[in-house]
């Protein structure tokens, strides 16, 4: 099985779990068996066309899945995967 | 409520000094007692990884995140949020903050008008997705 990594921010919609095992095999039922057995995660990790939202990243061991085959990348035993919040922000750029 | 113990607070805020007028970033750490009070006991000082124009925009790299989560798991903390500064800005969350901003985690932001005076203040999302401000309380030995 594989696991999942979720981040501190988002544990409150896991029950505080922080590692989830998993049989899937590939991203796209990852995030479909996560959103199914905690439904309160789905607005947090899909935007409104259930797409991965822009600010999260998911990274199958060190490497972002935008650079593998996005929610194709295979998963297997062992494989680490981690849900990575994109931390950002600044001041506003209006005058 | 928030209470930053006096080395974290020295250390956000040499950060926010040294890095002006550039934005800096980095990790809060502590614990969150049964109220949800935080105390924070730890930074780590992250490089603001975003190309282009720092001095208004700060980004801080998927893999430092993976790092900060690791070494709150080593030190028995919690990773309780993110702290920037606001060059020549006041410490208040813009569109851009909030568009980035996860449930949970708190947001200090310091405000840096020139190289030697900062100002902070803490924000955290509501559950309309809309920051509200987080008290930030002095820190007290005890």
């Amino acid at each position: 099985m594989a696991t999942v990594i979720i981040p501190t921010p988002l544990r409150k919609f896991t029950n505080n779990t922080a590692r989830l095992e998993t049989k899937a095999s590939n991203i796209h039922e990852t995030v479909e068996e996560l959103t199914l057995n905690f439904p309160d995660l789905k607005k947090h990790l899909l935007d409104d066309k259930g797409r991965i939202r822009s600010f999260i990243n998911i990274f199958v061991g060190n490497d972002d899945i935008r650079n593998l085959q996005q929610e194709n990348t295979t998963v297997q035993d062992g494989t680490i995967i981690s849900i990575i919040p994109a931390i950002a922000g600044g001041i506003s750029i209006k005058k | 409520m928030l209470i930053i113990e006096q080395k974290p607070k020295q250390l956000m805020t040499e950060d926010a000094l040294t890095t002006f007028p550039d934005e800096c970033c980095g990790f809060i750490f502590g614990a969150e007692d049964a109220n949800g009070d935080r105390l924070i006991q730890k930074i780590t000082v992250v490089d603001n990884s975003k190309a282009g124009d720092k001095t208004r925009r700060f980004e801080i790299a998927p893999l430092d995140y993976l790092k900060a989560e690791q070494y709150a798991d080593d030190n028995g903390l919690t990773l309780l949020g993110v702290y920037h500064s606001h060059p020549k800005h006041p410490p208040i969350p813009s569109e851009t903050d909030r568009m980035a901003a996860q449930p949970w985690f708190s947001y200090i932001i310091i405000s840096t008008l020139d190289d030697r005076t900062t100002h902070f203040r803490s924000w955290r999302l509501n559950e309309e997705e809309q920051f509200e401000e987080e008290k930030i309380a002095d820190y007290q030995f005890t």
